[in-house]
Order: structure tokens, then sequence, then C-alpha cells
């Protein structure tokens, strides 16, 4: 162990003050503990959380309602037609997918490269993966019209009819992708949860609390030798969910770029992809985080630097989005393939040319001001532009789905797609459900790692002994 | 079983232990603490060979599901294309490989940790429940063969802790 402290030069210095700490100087053991259980432990809950848990759950309700029309009637409810098969459905699922991204990337890629900063957001952010995945899987099954029907088609098991599922192609691919993502994010999430789940038992003052948390925490007592494996298997979902973060986007970019259309046919689709998806997902944790710090004065444990570090990721993957749409554009004209050429003309200047322009406007222009410190110290102006970041991540699903389909190789197949009431209804009801399990998840689960934060205190350092 | 206020006091208590003859002890601490490992004399986990195999397991499992369902339960006859188009089945392969170590991963973690274990004696000790907050104990065990009410305990109370505490079991 090395005993020599390292005595920061003058440089260091200048660079240390510049940047913000990943927590606050001056906190301890109890005092991270105690702040961040007392969330979840106190009778109290404010007027602002119900207030806002009602405005989410009023849009659940919304989505039950369009889910039970949508049974009754069939998917004919919705806009989609014949040459756009694939409306709503898919750009919501892509879109719900990618913003589950940034959760794991938090979680796992940032753990393997000892980003310390990960620590304070990483179990909101994986919350935000398991909801948001539960969003996306809505849209594909829904869109089979009878979801009790379709398991024959998605899952391979032993059915009446001797079937089994096409493996060849990209949409069996996905159901697989999306479920193993989907279990091995739950089992992350709540293997991270349990030694929380114990100091909340060993805090909680009311006996229900004590029997649920004591449940929960599978009767954890921090033994060396837990935490030993403990360590180990956390250190190694980690690795194992960083392929997978990386595959499940890219089998998602499979679904268009294994197809023969125009603008879909590409092979930047997967990278284009995962980093879109990474991209819009660290929107949507800023678009969280903001209002969380805020309000459960959390301003301690997610500082500047979380705020700087999530924007600097965005620039950067915003940017690789740009390049994408750039060599969209290059190889539309490099191809000199005339069907590749029109789709790219009717990108840019078809009937969704609107679309088009405020994507580049927001993911291409926009994100430029990322560049600027004061920006990136600007709280109020980060929330409205990680929204942004999200209707902009949204329109250019919608413009790869529907431009694409829309007018294919045959004017004579051409047509329109028109949402229909019930198309926003659905999306604006996943939304809604997003945001209750949210703030479910806010008030009866710690947001942030306990464990995880009593490790970066500084008297989680072992001082070198004699022995 | 010995109370202390850091994690330093702990490490250099349970390497007095250690030297001093003990081998059935245990460390409870809010947080891991890896010169606990060397402290206690902890051997590497084998949980890496576990996932590597279930991984594999896995893997296999997958491929010689869409080998059997597309070529022998199932096979189509499209254009002539061969039926074990192995290229087309990997995303499903790497999917259940990683589906098989991540499964592997977290019931392994928890059996080789005997977890859940709703009971165990050292819950007795009311000062016990800061052991997830601040608190570090170094529990010696009376299977220990060097272990005697007496003298173990006035060897803990020589290591300057906040209190020495019996568990009842």
């Amino acid at each position: 162990m090395a005993a020599k402290e390292h005595v920061p030069d003058q440089e260091e210095l200048a660079l240390l003050q510049r940047t913000p700490a990943v927590i606050a100087p001056g906190h301890t053991f109890e005092s991270v503990t105690d702040s961040i259980s007392s969330i979840v432990l106190t009778k109290r809950t404010t007027i602002g959380w119900f207030f806002g848990f009602a405005l989410a759950f009023a849009f659940l309700m919304v989505l039950n309602m369009t889910i039970g029309k949508l049974l009754m009637e069939g998917i004919g409810i919705w806009g989609n037609n014949v040459p756009v098969g694939w409306a709503f459905d898919i750009i919501n699922f892509v879109w719900w997918i990618g913003i589950g991204h940034a959760g794991t990337l938090i979680s796992a890629i940032l753990l393997l490269f000892r980003q310390q900063w990960r620590t304070s957001i990483n179990r909101f952010a994986e919350a935000m993966t398991l909801f948001a995945v539960a969003c996306a899987a809505m849209f594909p099954l829904l869109h089979t019209g009878r979801p009790w029907l379709a398991i024959y088609w998605l899952f391979p098991y032993p059915n009446s009819m001797g079937l089994w599922p096409q493996f060849r192609s990209p949409l069996i691919w996905d159901v697989f992708a999306v479920s193993t993502y989907g279990t091995v994010s739950a089992l992350f999430w709540f293997t991270g949860l349990v030694p929380d789940m114990a100091t909340l038992r060993d805090r909680a003052q009311s006996k229900a609390a004590r029997v649920i948390f004591g449940m929960l925490s599978l009767g954890w007592r921090g033994s060396a030798r837990h935490w030993q494996r403990y360590e180990m298997a956390y250190l190694l979902l980690a690795g194992i969910s960083t392929p997978l973060v990386l595959s499940v986007h890219s089998v998602v970019s499979f679904d268009f770029a294994v197809s023969v259309l125009p603008g879909w046919h590409a092979t930047i689709f997967p990278p284009y992809f995962v980093a879109g998806a990474i991209y819009s997902g660290f929107a949507m944790v800023m678009t969280l985080a903001i209002p969380l710090r805020k309000f459960y004065g959390l301003e301690d444990f997610i500082t500047m630097r979380h705020i700087h570090n999530m924007t600097k990721v965005m620039l950067a993957t915003g940017m690789i989005v740009a390049y994408g749409y750039a060599n969209e554009a290059f190889f539309a004209w490099f191809s000199a393939n005339p069907y590749e050429g029109y789709m790219m003309m009717n990108r840019m200047t078809g009937p969704y040319a609107v679309f088009y322009w405020s994507l580049i406007a927001i993911n291409a222009v926009m994100i430029q001001l990322f560049w600027f410190r004061s920006v990136r110290d600007n709280i109020p102006l980060l929330f409205v532009l990680s929204l942004l970041v999200n209707v902009g991540m949204w329109l250019e699903r919608f413009i790869i789905i529907v431009t694409s389909l829309h007018r294919d190789f045959l004017p004579s197949s051409w047509d329109m797609y028109y949402p229909t009431r019930w198309d926003f209804a659905m999306f604006t009801g996943t939304i809604g459900l997003f945001f209750s399990l949210f703030f479910l998840f806010v008030r009866f689960l710690p947001a942030i790692a306990i464990f995880e934060m009593r490790t970066i205190v500084p008297e989680a350092k072992v001082k070198a002994h004699h022995g | 079983m010995a109370e202390f206020d850091n994690a330093t006091a702990l490490v250099e208590a349970t390497t007095r232990a250690r030297l001093d003859g003990y081998r059935n002890m245990d460390a409870y601490t809010p947080i891991p603490i890896h010169e606990l490992d060397e402290a206690l004399g902890l051997r590497r986990t084998r949980l890496p060979r576990l996932v590597l195999l279930g991984g594999i397991l896995g893997g296999l499992g997958g491929f010689s599901l869409e080998y059997w369902a597309s070529t022998i339960a199932y096979p189509m006859n499209i254009g002539g294309r061969p039926l074990n188009s192995w290229p087309q089945f990997i995303p499903v392969t790497f999917e259940t490989t990683v589906l098989g170590a991540a499964l592997t991963c977290f019931v392994g973690m928890w059996a080789l940790n005997k977890l859940p274990q709703p009971y165990h004696p050292v819950f007795n000790v009311p000062a016990f429940d800061r052991a997830s907050r601040d608190r570090f104990f170094l529990c010696i065990e009376a299977t220990d063969p060097r272990f005697d009410a007496h003298s173990t305990r006035a060897f803990l109370e020589g290591l300057h802790p906040l209190g020495v505490s019996d568990v009842a079991p």
C-alpha cells in the first residue's frame, strides 16, 4: 500500500478548483446514509410529490383506456396504413429503448472505467432503464393486436401447432435482445439495492417498513465474505452488461438495416443507433436529475460535476449522431442510387421536411451550445435543452421510419401517414406510466445508491497500517 | 464481537487477530473493504468460473435451440438456402450467452453467500444495526479452536474497540 500522500502542484490545484467535486465536502458515513435514507423513511409525503404523481397517474389512465379501446377494436384505431405499417409503434419502441441505454451505460460501462461520478446517478438511471424498457416492450406487443396469441411468434416454446419462431428474422433477435436486456437490468438493479435495503431495514422506525425492507434485504449483514463475492458479482454483471447494451440497440437497428428499403439499408446504422440511444438517454437522465436534486435537496450528491459530465457525454454522442446524418446524406449522393437519392430529397424537401430540419436544428446545431461552460452551468437552460434533445431524438426516429416507408420504390404504392388521437394517447400514456413508476420509485426506494456513496467519502479509505 | 468506528481500526484489529491465531472470524462493514480479504485470509471466489460456465451453457443452449428448430423441428426451404444459416443465429446466441452468464452470476452469488437468510445470531447484538451505516464489527466465532469466552474477550478489549459484546446464538 502506498503510504506517500500525493501533493498537488499549482496546475493541479487550479484544475481542482475549476472541477466541482463528485460529492460536496464534509460528508461522512452518517450524513450520507441519513440524508438519503430519510427521503424514503420519512412519514411526510410532500404536496409536490402528490401533484406530480397525480398528473403522471392521469396519463397512465389514458394508457389503460387506449389499451382497452385497442383490444376491443383492433389496431385500426391507429393511423398505420399499408405503406407505413410500422409507425408510432416502432418509433416509440426505439425511443424508449434508447432512453434506457444511458442507465446501463452509467451503471456498467462507467463502473468498468472507474468513473466515480457515476455513483450518485447510477441507481435512478438504472430505474429509468427498467421503466423505459417496460414502456418500450408495450408497443411491439400491442402492435400484434392480440398479445395473448402472440407468444408463439415471439418465444420458442413447444406449442400445439408445432410452430417455431423464425430465428433468421431481426424481429426475433429483438425479442431476445430486449427480454435479455430487461432481465439483466433488473438483476443488476436488485443486486445493487440489497445492501441499501439492509440499511433501510436497520434505520426504519415502523414495524411494517422493517419487515418489508428486511425481506428485500435477504438478510444482508455486511459480512466481509459476502462483500467479496458481492463485489465480484457486481463487476461481472457490469462486464456482462457492457456488450449487452451495445448489442441491444445494434439489434434494434438491424430491424431496419437488414431490410432493403432506401434509408434503412445502411451499415452506419448500428453505431449510429447506439450513439443516439446514449445521447437521448443522458438527456432523460438530465431531465430527471435536475428536478430530483432540486426538490429533494440532493445538490450535495448530484453536483455540478455530474451535470457537466452528462452534458459532455451528450455533446460527444450527439456529434456522433450528427455525423450519422451527414453520412446518410453523403451516401445517398455517393451511391448514385436513384432510390437512395430520392429518399434523401424527400426527407429534406418532402411533406415531412419540417420534422427533418427540426431534428437537424436540435441534434446537430443546438447541441453545439454544450461547448460553452456558461451553458453547462445554467441549470434551467440545460433542463429545457435536455427536453428538446428528447424531442429531437423522437423526431429522428419518426423521420427514419415514416419517410422511408411512405415513399418506397413504386410511386403507385405511395401514401401519407397521419397519426390519430389514439396514437398520441398511447404515446403520452406510456410517458404517464414511466413517470408514475418513477414517482413511486423515488418515494419508496433509495434513489441514490447509499452504500456506494459511502465508498466515496474520504473516511472510506483504509490508511496504511504497520503490520 | 468488537465494534470499531473506522475501517482502518477494523483492518488492523483483524490482522492482529489473525496473527494471534484466530481463524473462524468474520468482519461486518457498511462498505466493501478490500484490505479485509487479506486480513481475514479469504480465498478468491469461484464465482467467475461459474459465470463463464453459465455463459457457455447459455450460448450452446441458444444455438442448439435455433439449429434444432430451424433444421429439424420446422425446416423451411426458402429458395434452396441452407437450413443451418448459422450467421443469422449469432445474435440470439449472443443474447442467450449473456442471459446464461447473468443468471448464473446473480443466482450463484446469493447461493455462495447462503442468502437469503433471514436470521443470523449477529443481529442479536443491539449495536449491530449500525453495521449498515457507520460502524465496523469483528466477530470471532465460538467454533474457533482458540476461542475461549474469557481470553477472547480480553484479547478483543486489548484492540481498543468502542465496545465488546457477546453474540447470543
